[in-house]
């Protein structure tokens, strides 16, 4: 029996549900290539990060600047060049070699820091042809003056100035902070994204207790990290009109099964890629397609949502406390 | 000829024309020429070509004298060639200037005319360098203006194609140089069409070619060189036709006439200056004004002055000529006159035609002020009974009464705006400036002119900038007088504390305030005589919070964009919707290439400046205030020199001092810095006694000796202001004394490099450590009571204390404080470890360059002494001879001493047995040396009582018994370019003297310039397309020789390495070479953190630690020890925090790719041969060296 794993994500037909997410390894032609060879369906490039194409700007502004007239250096010090490469430029070379040479769907990743950002970003993204563009909303609201509310319309806000802004498929990335994920979810939808990305997961501070200093850096995920976004995808599953991505802690086959269970459109991989190298991700495919022939699934389509919170016989278990739950399913086994 | 106007300075100028008309130009960097270099080299690395389609070759040498030798091999072999210098450059140039001279070649030399340093040095402009140049049979062409250095420069390369004469051009250093003006541009069409191609068909035939072969250069013999020297004349007869043929086709083509000699003045003229360079145009302002009076008067401008003609002198003078006055720009000691003077008496009397009176007088030296008053004074003195001979104008000299009178004011005409701005060289007011300039010369039909007046300080330097924007041509070719500004700005609201902001400000003049305090509170923070100049001069205040506007526009510290549409608004010079339009337009264009944020937020700050301009009401009457804390105040306490002198030039009044008040051979006593109490930081370090653990590394990272330890006897306290504080000392050697971290609040820049080195953190809080940056307002009262009180506390005899240890140097005083060099210099903690170390014996030969400008620029030095009044000697010779220099003191000192141990045993007979110990002392350690100076005292004693003639010549040298250090301090530059042949001498000498190469791997003084030290894939100046090639390994060739000691250090990575390594190589009885890494604002680092920078330059190892010691070949160890481990980091992350190597990687990726990877190879590879050579034990006997 043949399955049929093709998907539809964001409007675009994949020939499966599993894609690498932005990650360094997407960051590069070479590895973009060993990931196709891998199997990939799509990729999504690493953000663009709005942020650090300012500060880098700023920073050789303030180089060239800050010590011009000092004693005899009239001048300054470093010589004037004829260009700086401060703008998008590298993040534009790696979309355009993707596009021309991957023969896969390419979505770009965008994160901003200003509503103007966001859209000047996004439509240059856009103009490059990209097939979809994912905007990756990074906000720590460490503001005491800023409400929640006021935090949600920050969000909404800037989905719906990116929306008028470009025609490109539009997918918007989260973390799973929201005091009401449903309403949020489907708020973001009516600002125009034709698809969530759950979850985020974000660089934490850490502390280094040899220079008893702020060390941020990235931890890889483990698959039980899944577990939220399981929750979230069969939760919104058939509840609002958009694609749904599954991502963090999806590390194989058996993660990818779960989600696409729970309703997701694509599952998304990064940590275990970089853990275990691209062929990861052939194992994953090759695990999901032999597991829904073992349960005799014709296609993917039938398996997405199959235990989507609708499609439970308990949808209340979705909602539960995991406390009671899984104490309850710990004693239950005894 | 199609023509456009540009906004240029004269550098630029110049250099257009000379790159659109080179093949092979050779640079090297001297102020104030540089520039030209610099452009010369970026041009020609964008691609930019000649007049003929080809890109010119700028090629970097060693120093002039290797340019200039470049430039005659090049010359020889058929390029069209040149090369830009100044000052001792071209004096450098000399030899080979004769030849090529001598040899009929076509050549150009743009010199940027700067005075020749005599009893100091001097980067400012005058004639003194081309002077003595016009002897080498060069044709010398002199501009006047920024107009004429394009004009002329074009002259000069037509004419001497033409003449076979090489070509001089020059014009006045930073008075033409670096004032930015609105010229007629040449077009590279017009420049080319210019030039007769026939004529370098000619020189390309003249040309070395094994085609057919020929022989330059010969040597002759008293038979025939005479009569080969005499073959030249008729060419050099040509040369005066020639160029005033060369001008007339200029003329015809640009509508601008020049001539070889150019009257301006009376037809009828009965008085006449004569003279060249920028000055005339403020002779032909005096002349209007005389003109308008009814006097007859004139002055002939002398363009091309070799060869003279003076035939063409004659015709240029008129006959009703009575009187002249000849003003030459240079001083010729001893001579019966100035060159100029000279030449136009030698040519009046050969043409039997002279005039009643001829007087040659001298003015603006160094770039002194020469004004239409001064102009004014000379024609007065002309018609006095006896006109006063070899006079001085614009000084006061009470000495040798050579000076004339004038006016100190002069009113300039109402229909010009002038406008002053005060700001700080790190705030962008003088870009701003350049800007301005550029939109009114661009965007109006005035014409405009910018000058721009540079400290010598390199932190917290003042910049004030003179912009004339009028309806005519501006020909002021000097400042903006007392009460002539239209329009005054302050950039920095402390200056008005700090100068007399508004000496320059007219009646009813604008008066813009870049501040903080609001226009309702501002009146009250002004000092008393500020007030008094508001009311007064009726002046309009205007109030902008340009910082706020800079934050809130995301530009936080970058005040520039804010002023400069202030600016336009209150200037109303052109309508502010065109200037903000304007001003937004050349953002674009500066900017643009620096990413779209850049833009985004400067024209921001451009559309927010206006909102926060604000009037302010002016009070009828100044007001009852406390009197402006002035410079005497602070000088309380100072010696009497200072007071008069050195507190005039600190004031910005050096111009009023006579002749008397200045010593007649250059020297200074030293220990002046102390009392310039600058207070320009904005936070300063706070010691916390609780959580110091009194390692010593703040004060040894610090650059300007400005964080301080002591310790002490705790009853030493029972005196101490309420809130000094102290602690236990730790440490055996130091049980039951006091210890304290002192800051001297008013010298300290607030660099805040002592912070980023404190090891000690708090508990409770980590980013509270020992010392802490805190603002001054908070803490500058207590701190200062408590530094009055610490310099009072005893210090330990040195002795007693541990001196090549981190702590135990720096418990010893610093003798090299509170200079002027970059907040964070990476160079001064070196200086003042030695002088901590060796203070109190140590003699300095300092190359010139950055070290020799902090540490020897008036008004002070920063070079001071001890409690006993002993320190630092120090001398500054030239740039290029530092090593021979400092080998010429060594070689005194060693005749000294042994002239004076020859007097001692003659006289052994007289002074007893006891003398015997001073010939056979032990001064290797302190404890010795103490020793010894008690002996010579004691000698000095009992030769008092001596009535032999040996004993008077033993007093002489008596000093030289006691062991001296020498130290051979310069830059990279010095040591690895222009002064190498010497420093290489010096390192075979094998004689007892140490070499110190503050290694900042690039020219820092003169602006960043690459040199041999820079590394591969570093940008500079000269190397803007990244350093092709790698860093020349000094250490390795010093160590070749054997038995010379040599460390490289980097204090940043290794303070301990760093102070052992200085003891050792003055402890070793040869020659010492230490490279030590000097962190500098060149590298684009935030100097705050430059210790940092240093550490990850030896763990990468881009800059390995090492020490190579030929005492320990003799003891049969290897010789070199590596005290950096082996690389625990990339180059490319060390190399990615520093613009200099990141920069690159933002313009040209792929190059910058592949530079990195090699640098990288660059260090595996050295790191490997290094770990090699520490295996390696060398078979020569380590020569046994005797100290002296």
């Amino acid at each position: 029996m043949i399955v049929d794993l093709t998907t539809t994500y964001l409007g675009l037909t994949l020939a499966h549900p599993v894609m690498p997410s932005a990650s360094p390894l997407t960051g590069d032609l070479d590895h973009l290539h060993q990931l196709v060879e891998a199997g990939a369906s799509a990729v999504v490039l690493p953000s663009l990060f709005e942020e650090q194409i300012e500060h880098e700007a700023m920073a050789l502004h303030h180089g060239l600047e800050w010590v011009a007239g000092t004693g005899e250096a009239t001048s300054g010090f470093l010589p004037e060049m004829d260009t700086y490469n401060t703008g998008p430029r590298d993040y534009l070379d790696l979309v355009r070699g993707a596009r021309r040479e991957l023969g896969i769907p390419v979505i770009a990743s965008l994160n901003g820091t200003s509503t103007g950002g966001w859209t000047l970003y996004a439509k240059i993204l856009a103009d490059e042809g990209i097939d979809a563009l994912e905007l990756n909303v990074y906000f720590v609201a460490a503001d005491f003056s800023l409400s929640s509310s006021e935090v949600e319309y920050q969000y909404l806000r800037l989905v719906s100035s990116v929306r008028q802004a470009v025609q490109v498929p539009l997918a918007v990335k989260v973390g799973p902070y929201f005091s009401s994920m449903a309403s949020m979810g489907r708020r973001l939808v009516d600002a125009g994204a034709d698809g969530l990305v759950l979850f985020n997961r974000f660089y934490q501070p850490d502390i280094d207790l040899d220079q008893m200093e702020v060390a941020p850096n990235l931890v890889l995920s483990t698959p039980a990290e899944a577990r939220l976004a399981l929750r979230w995808i069969a939760i919104l599953r058939g509840r609002i009109d958009c694609s749904l991505a599954a991502t963090t802690g999806i590390h194989g086959a058996e993660e990818a099964i779960k989600m696409i269970l729970a309703g997701a459109d694509v599952t998304m991989m990064a940590s275990a890629l970089l853990r275990h190298g691209p062929e990861r991700l052939t194992a994953t495919i090759n695990g999901l397609r032999e597991w829904l022939q073992e349960h005799q699934y014709l296609s993917v389509e039938q398996a997405k949502g199959s235990l989507s919170q609708q499609s439970v016989s308990d949808p209340v278990a979705f909602e539960r406390s995991n406390y009671m739950k899984t104490l309850i399913s710990y004693t239950a086994e005894w | 000829m199609p023509s456009s106007f540009i906004m240029v300075d004269g550098n630029e100028a110049a250099a257009r024309v000379a790159h659109a008309l080179s093949e092979v130009i050779a640079i090297y960097p001297i102020t104030p020429a540089s520039p030209m270099g610099e452009l010369a080299d970026a041009w020609s690395q964008k691609g930019e070509v000649n007049a003929w389609g080809v890109v010119p070759e700028v090629v970097q040498l060693q120093s002039e004298a290797g340019a200039a030798g470049t430039m005659h091999g090049s010359l020889l072999t058929g390029a069209l060639t040149t090369t830009f210098t100044a000052s001792q450059g071209l004096l450098l140039m000399l030899p080979n200037m004769y030849k090529m001279a001598g040899e009929l070649t076509p050549a150009v030399i743009h010199v940027a005319a700067r005075t020749i340093a005599t009893h100091a040095l001097s980067i400012f402009g005058d004639h003194s360098d081309v002077m003595a140049a016009r002897q080498t049979g060069f044709a010398l062409l002199s501009s006047g203006s920024v107009q004429e250095a394009q004009d002329l420069a074009l002259i000069a390369h037509s004419a001497t194609l033409r003449s076979r004469v090489p070509f001089l051009h020059f014009f006045d250093g930073f008075r033409t140089s670096h004032e930015v003006a609105k010229i007629e541009s040449l077009e590279l069409v017009a420049i080319r069409e210019f030039i007769d191609e026939d004529l370098i068909a000619e020189h390309r035939r003249r040309a070395l070619n094994p085609n057919r072969p020929v022989l330059r250069g010969s040597a002759q013999n008293p038979d025939v060189f005479f009569q080969a020297r005499e073959a030249v004349n008729p060419f050099y007869d040509a040369v005066p036709r020639i160029v005033s043929e060369e001008m007339d086709r200029l003329a015809a083509i640009t509508g601008r006439r020049y001539q070889i000699f150019e009257y301006y003045g009376h037809p009828q003229a009965e008085r006449v200056i004569v003279m060249m360079g920028s000055g005339a145009g403020a002779v032909t302002e005096a002349i209007d004004r005389l003109a308008s009076r009814g006097e007859r008067v004139g002055l002939i401008k002398v363009r091309l002055y070799r060869p003279f003609s003076s035939t063409a002198f004659r015709a240029a003078l008129p006959d009703s000529a009575r009187a002249i006055a000849v003003l030459d720009r240079t001083k010729e000691p001893g001579a019966p006159g100035e060159p100029l003077y000279l030449d136009v008496l030698a040519a009046l009397a050969e043409t039997g035609d002279l005039p009643e009176l001829v007087v040659g007088g001298r003015y603006g030296l160094s770039s002194k002020e020469f004004t239409p008053p001064m102009a004014e004074a000379v024609f007065k003195s002309l018609h006095e009974p006896e006109p006063r001979r070899h006079f001085t104008i614009g000084i006061i000299d009470d000495v040798g009464h050579s000076s004339l009178e004038y006016q100190a004011v002069w009113d300039e005409p109402a229909d010009v705006t002038r406008a002053v701005f005060y700001g700080l060289g790190s705030d962008g007011t003088v870009g701003a400036n350049k800007a301005s300039v550029k939109i009114i010369g661009e965007h109006t039909d005035f014409f405009a002119q910018g000058y721009f007046v540079y400290d010598s300080k390199k932190s917290g330097s003042r910049t004030v900038s003179h912009l004339r924007f009028g309806p005519r041509p501006i020909n002021s070719s000097y400042l903006i007088g007392p009460g002539q500004a239209t329009f005054v700005a302050c950039h920095q609201f402390q200056l008005l504390n700090e100068i007399d902001v508004l000496e320059l400000a007219g009646k009813g003049a604008t008066l813009l305030l870049n501040s903080s305090h609001s226009a309702e509170t501002i009146w009250e923070q002004f000092p008393a005589n500020v007030r008094k100049a508001i009311t007064d001069k009726k002046i309009e205040l205007w109030v902008v919070d340009a910082e706020q506007v800079a934050r809130e526009a995301g530009l936080a510290g970058r005040i520039n964009v804010v002023l400069q549409t202030c600016f336009f608004k209150l200037s109303g010079v052109v309508p502010v919707e065109v200037a903000v339009g304007a001003i937004k337009s050349e953002i674009s264009k500066a900017y643009g290439k620096r990413g779209e944020v850049v833009i985004r937020r400067n024209h921001d700050a451009v559309d927010r400046a206006l909102e926060h301009l604000h009037q302010v009401a002016i009070p009828d009457s100044p007001g009852e205030v406390a009197g402006f804390n002035g410079l005497a105040q602070r000088l309380r306490g100072a010696p009497d020199f200072v007071q008069r002198v050195t507190a005039t030039m600190m004031a910005g009044k050096g111009d009023l001092l006579p002749v008397s008040a200045l010593p007649v051979d250059g020297t200074f006593a030293t220990g002046t810095a102390r009392w310039e109490k600058r207070s320009i930081a904005s936070e300063i370090p706070i010691w916390d006694p609780s959580i110091c653990i009194d390692c010593a590394r703040c004060a040894l990272a610090c650059p300007h000796a400005a964080i301080r330890i002591k310790v002490f006897d705790p009853a030493v306290t029972d005196g101490a202001p309420p809130g000094f504080l102290w602690k236990e000392a730790d440490g055996r050697e130091f049980s039951g004394k006091a210890l304290t971290v002192q800051v001297a609040p008013d010298d300290c820049p607030g660099c805040g490099v002592c912070v980023q080195v404190c090891p000690a953190r708090s508990k409770e809080e980590v980013r509270h450590q020992a010392i802490n940056m805190e603002l001054i307002e908070s803490h500058l009262a207590r701190e200062r009571t408590n530094f009055a009180f610490f310099e009072e506390i005893p210090d330990p005899p040195r002795h007693t204390l541990k001196i090549d240890s981190v702590k135990g140097s720096q418990l010893m005083d610093p003798l090299f404080e509170f200079s002027g060099a970059c907040a964070g210099c990476g160079e001064t903690p070196y200086l003042k470890l030695i002088s901590q170390m060796f203070g109190d014996r140590l003699i300095i030969a300092n190359a010139t360059g950055c070290s020799s400008i902090y540490g020897g620029n008036l008004p002070t030095t920063p070079w001071t002494v001890d409690r006993a009044g002993r320190g630092p000697a120090w001398a500054n010779s030239l740039f290029e001879d530092n090593a021979e220099f400092g080998l010429g003191m060594r070689l005194a000192l060693d005749r000294l001493e042994e002239s004076a141990r020859m007097l001692v045993t003659a006289l052994l007979p007289e002074l007893g047995t006891e003398a015997v110990a001073i010939l056979e002392a032990d001064q290797s350690q302190e404890q010795g040396i103490a020793d010894q100076r008690t002996r010579v005292a004691w000698l000095r004693d009992r030769l008092g009582a001596l009535e032999s003639p040996l004993a008077r010549r033993l007093e002489a040298v008596a000093d030289a018994l006691v062991r001296s250090s020498v130290w051979i301090v310069g830059g990279d530059g010095w040591a690895y370019d222009i002064g190498f042949g010497g420093v290489d001498h010096l390192l075979a000498s094998g004689r007892n003297v140490n070499i110190l190469v503050l290694d900042t791997e690039v020219y820092s003084n003169t602006g960043g310039q690459a040199s041999k030290a820079t590394p591969r894939a570093a940008v500079a100046k000269f190397a803007a397309g990244g350093k092709a090639t790698r860093k020349k390994d000094l250490g390795q060739l010093a160590m070749a020789y054997g038995d010379v000691y040599v460390a490289q250090i980097a204090m940043g990575a290794n303070m301990t390495q760093t102070v052992r390594a200085m003891a050792e190589a003055e402890a070793h009885p040869g020659v010492s070479l230490v490279i030590a890494y000097s962190p500098c604002i060149a590298h684009g680092i935030d100097m705050t953190g430059q210790m940092g920078h240093q550490k990850e330059a030896a763990d990468s190892g881009y800059w390995p630690l090492y020490r190579y010691d030929p005492a320990s070949e003799a003891k049969g160890q290897p010789g070199l020890r590596l005290d950096s481990r082996a690389p625990t980091m990339l180059f490319s992350d060390f190399a990615a925090k520093e613009a200099r190597f990141a920069v690159l990687a933002k313009a040209n990726p792929e190059r910058a790719a592949e530079l990195m990877a090699r640098a990288q190879q660059d260090i595996d590879d050295r790191w490997q041969l290094y770990e090699q050579l520490v295996n390696v034990h060398r078979t020569a006997e380590y020569a046994e060296l005797e100290e002296g």
